[in-house]
């Protein structure tokens, strides 16, 4: 039994992992051609992706995008989450069931739906556009564990606030906020990593004006291998890890994910 | 009542207008540009006009439809039986190594499909892959290619959705309550059979839902099937952008997006009702 | 006839001790408790014998049979788990068969036992119900049934009463030992609850800290407990601080006390505990003729509940409890000067 528990686990992780070793060996090879196993150890990829003007750029565009589109999504959950859970507002928890919707849809019907609307209201291929279609998007991840930090505040603590004489604000900055904040962040965090990865809601808002991460990377696959590819590849994974790191270390990451306390 | 209701409701107004600007006015406008009509002086105009759904209903639509269908169910079932007994494993694991392995995961499943697609093209190239490792431990004589291929289209989107899998079935299983699985072995029933008697049916509705929601998810894929595939392992979402992108016939892309939407609304709501509602 | 045996069992988990050199004897057909407060061990002890835990040392057998190694599912025990851990997915029959089922009965075979255990536990006729149809007492049955339907070897359960309402435990609690004479199986139960205790067990095993303190009938526990700590455990108790007097003097304040029962070997002028219950400490007036073997003090509480009186007195800085019938009441008052009356058989003395 617990060799083939052994065997199952290696085998799964081989699966899991192996691809990205392969993605590494290629990112430090130092020849021009991909090559496996790599020929040579060098940075050179990687100081690339700083260096190459179009692909520091498209870097830095991501990022922003990613950061704005977070900070946008967690403003819009926020009050949706807040009202559903401390009023309990029927039009709240309407607003959140319709908040939800586009994180289950196809991303592509989505993209779709961006492209039509921005392009008869006339923002044809404004940075904006991709900021908010992410946000909306991605409205999902805020709004679900934001309410799962509101829901870890227990009543009581709301009415002792109260009863010392606190009015809901006051109650909102000293006894809600805390308790929550850790989770809001794990929101923004979902946010961020996933509008930096994501393609197809790029594409269809901005992807003849601005060019983020994705975008450059599958223009790149189609005209021909860069193996600056392989080391943005390696340099993505390492943000992702570390982002979710930090969301376990500051916040409940089972908890978040569903699991028992 | 410290505040006045009009208050509360004032708080949600910003949060309403985005929601509904950017979210239900555009989805109302794909379900009109799928049954607009072609004009004169515009690309389109709104009308009542089915001539584009009566363009999907010929064979090759119908046949890229039914694949994609077939293909992601097919994804779903080889997805959850490889992510099953890992998610069940790593229950049982410290609190340590259970939060590592969840960081790898996330990452690995947040990151973009398109690096996906990449690494798998490497993988399956002739130079640098599977290939030339096999040719270099010397079962054949030289390195091939394996992709595109159909092989390689469910390789990768598998890989896609195995780390969605574990997610989806990790909370139910690291709820499943560990007694019963002590009781089954004190009624006499040995760890394997325990596996197949009490753990696959109390957790059968989360295997269902997550086969459901990656089912769905699998749908999504755009960029595997065009890089790792031919274009005859083309899904709905792959000819959705093509319409939209490369031939500007947003009311073609909108009827094919309505299709798909249909598609994932049907199979999420005959799987809930045919196989969770056995439950009481 | 020798059932359960348990041989200077350890059970570490990692540098925590959480069994420690536990070396047990009962004879076949016993019911045992054990007893201890929450973390003693005591569930861990349990879950050995069952296999669900493997001991770090230490051999554990019943009936002669060694089980060292033995996996779970080929030990022949019957375990009642404090959720009770019934299956949800199966109807109270398909429960109660599941342990038949896997070694190949029959389905008629199966049928009958269930009818048959159902009507044991009196509960007919719910066979095709849902779990989630019943409620908490009927469900322990069911756990009880179900851990029965191949007449194991030893019938294990931990806390069986947990889960159920304050009211039904103590019927149930007669039930359950009935039904353990009836069967004449060997039986372990775990309980934090000294009366659930008291009212089923053959054999008490308390424990403390990972260790056994005192093994014993309900009754030799109860009136010579070992230490103070199974004493202040196991019901109410007097304690009060005393010097060996003599081989059986104590002194307590100035007063001098005969006493019946001395645990251990003190030495005259040690510092030793004066253990009393509270039922055999009788409370006097000072104006009666003062009453052998007593010391003096002053009532602080008096709390009539009907059935029962209780008087609170300090005894220089100590408080004693007289626990007495109605009959017996001396009818004081708080702050009256009182003589408390230690009869020597009631009188134990303990280690510091």
């Amino acid at each position: 039994m617990k060799i083939i528990r052994r065997a199952y686990l290696a085998l799964f992780a081989l699966y899991l992992i192996g691809p990205i070793v392969i993605i590494i060996a290629v990112s430090f090879n130092s020849k021009r051609f991909l090559a496996f196993p790599p020929r040579g150890f060098s940075f050179r990829w990687y100081a690339e992706i700083f260096v190459a003007n179009d692909w520091f750029s498209s870097l830095m565009n991501s990022l922003f995008i990613a950061f704005a589109s977070a900070t946008l999504a967690v403003l819009i959950a926020t009050p949706i989450a807040y009202c559903a859970w401390r009023f309990g507002l029927r039009y709240a928890k309407a607003l959140f069931a319709l908040g939800i919707a586009p994180f289950i849809l196809p991303p592509v019907i989505l993209a779709l739906a961006f492209l039509l609307f921005f392009s008869s209201v006339g923002m044809h291929g404004w940075m904006l556009n991709v900021i908010i279609g992410h946000a909306i998007f991605l409205l999902a991840l805020p709004l679900v564990t934001i309410s799962l930090g509101l829901e870890s505040v227990d009543r009581s603590l709301i009415e002792a606030s109260q009863s010392m004489g606190a009015d809901n604000a006051t109650v909102f900055r000293t006894v809600i906020l805390p308790i929550a904040a850790p989770f809001a962040f794990a929101g923004f965090a979902f946010c961020f990593v996933l509008s930096l990865n994501e393609y197809i809601i790029a594409l269809m808002t901005v992807g003849f004006t601005v060019e983020t991460l994705p975008i450059k990377i599958f223009n790149a696959l189609r005209y021909g291998y860069t193996p600056v590819i392989a080391s943005i590849a390696v340099l993505f994974l390492l943000i992702n890890i570390a982002v979710f790191s930090l969301i376990a270390k500051f916040s409940n990451l089972s908890r978040i994910l569903g699991a028992m306390d | 009542m410290q505040t006045a209701p009009l208050s509360r409701y004032l708080s949600l107004v910003p949060s309403s207008v985005m929601v509904g600007v950017f979210f239900a006015i555009p989805f109302v406008m794909i379900l009109l540009t799928s049954v607009s009509t072609p004009a004169e002086d515009v690309d389109y105009r709104y009308a009542f006009d089915l001539q584009h759904f009566e363009r999907f209903l010929t064979w090759f639509y119908i046949e890229r439809a039914l694949f994609s269908a077939g293909l992601c169910a097919l994804i779903a079932l080889i997805s959850l039986l490889i992510a099953f007994p890992f998610t069940y494993l790593l229950t049982t694991f410290g609190p340590r190594t259970q939060t590592s392995w969840l960081i790898y995961i996330l990452a690995q499943l947040s990151l973009s499909e398109v690096l996906i697609a990449f690494s798998w093209q490497i993988l399956l190239s002739r130079t640098s892959g599977i290939g030339n490792i096999i040719a270099w431990i010397g079962i054949t004589e030289k390195s091939f290619s394996m992709s595109p291929s159909a092989g390689a289209v469910v390789a990768a989107l598998v890989y896609l959705a195995v780390p969605f899998s574990v997610l989806l079935l990790f909370p139910a299983l690291s709820r499943l309550d560990k007694s019963l699985l002590e009781a089954s072995r004190t009624l006499g029933a040995s760890p394997l059979r325990t596996f197949f008697t009490v753990v696959i049916p109390v957790t059968r509705p989360a295997i269902i839902s997550s086969g459901v929601t990656v089912f769905v998810l699998t749908l999504g894929a755009i960029i595997v099937p065009q890089v790792l595939g031919r274009p005859e392992h083309w899904t709905l979402s792959v000819l959705i952008t093509d319409q939209a992108i490369f031939n500007f016939n947003m009311p073609f892309a909108s009827a094919l997006a309505v299709v798909l939407l249909v598609l994932s609304a049907s199979v999420i709501v005959l799987v809930t009702r045919y196989a969770g509602g056995a439950k009481s | 006839m020798t059932g359960l045996v348990i041989q200077d069992v350890t059970k570490k988990f990692g540098s925590i001790v959480a069994v420690e050199d536990v070396n047990l004897t009962f004879n076949s057909g016993e019911m045992i408790c054990f007893l201890g407060p929450s973390g003693c061990g005591k569930t861990t002890l349990l879950r050995m014998i069952a296999g669900l835990e493997e001991p770090t040392r230490g051999m554990i057998s019943i009936d002669g049979r060694d089980l060292t190694g033995v996996p779970v599912h080929k030990r022949d025990i019957g375990m009642v788990f404090q959720s009770f851990a019934l299956f949800p997915h199966l109807s109270v029959g398909e429960n109660i068969s599941y342990s038949m089922r896997i070694r190949g009965h029959s389905r008629s075979e199966c049928e009958d036992r269930v009818t048959e255990l159902l009507d044991m536990m009196h509960l007919p006729g719910v066979a095709d119900r849902r779990i989630s149809q019943l409620s908490g007492g009927q469900r322990q049955r069911v756990a009880i049934a179900r851990a029965l339907a191949l007449n194991p070897q030893v019938f294990l359960l931990d806390e069986p009463m947990s889960a159920l309402d304050a009211n039904l435990r103590e019927a149930m609690q007669i039930e359950l030992r009935k039904l353990q004479l009836e069967l004449g199986i060997t039986t372990v139960v775990v309980t934090h609850d000294q009366t659930e205790a008291m009212t089923m067990a053959d054999q008490i095993v308390v424990m403390g800290k990972a260790k056994v303190l005192q093994t014993g009938g309900p009754m030799d526990i109860y009136k010579t407990p070992a230490d103070k700590f199974v004493a202040g455990f196991i019901g109410t108790s007097n304690l009060l601080p005393a010097q060996m007097a003599g081989n059986d003097t104590v002194r307590v304040g100035g007063a001098e006390l005969k006493v019946g029962g001395v645990k251990g070997d003190h030495q005259s002028g040690e510092d030793v505990l004066l253990m009393t219950r509270p039922e055999e400490v009788f409370v006097h007036p000072v104006t009666d003729a003062p009453p052998a073997n007593a010391i003096s003090g002053t009532v602080t509480f008096v709390r009539d509940i009907g059935a029962t009186i209780e008087i609170l007195v300090d005894c220089a800085g100590n408080e004693v409890i007289s626990v007495l019938t109605p009959k017996d009441w001396p009818g004081v008052k708080v702050g009256e000067a009182v003589n408390v009356e230690m009869p020597a058989a009631a009188c134990n003395v303990l280690a510091a």
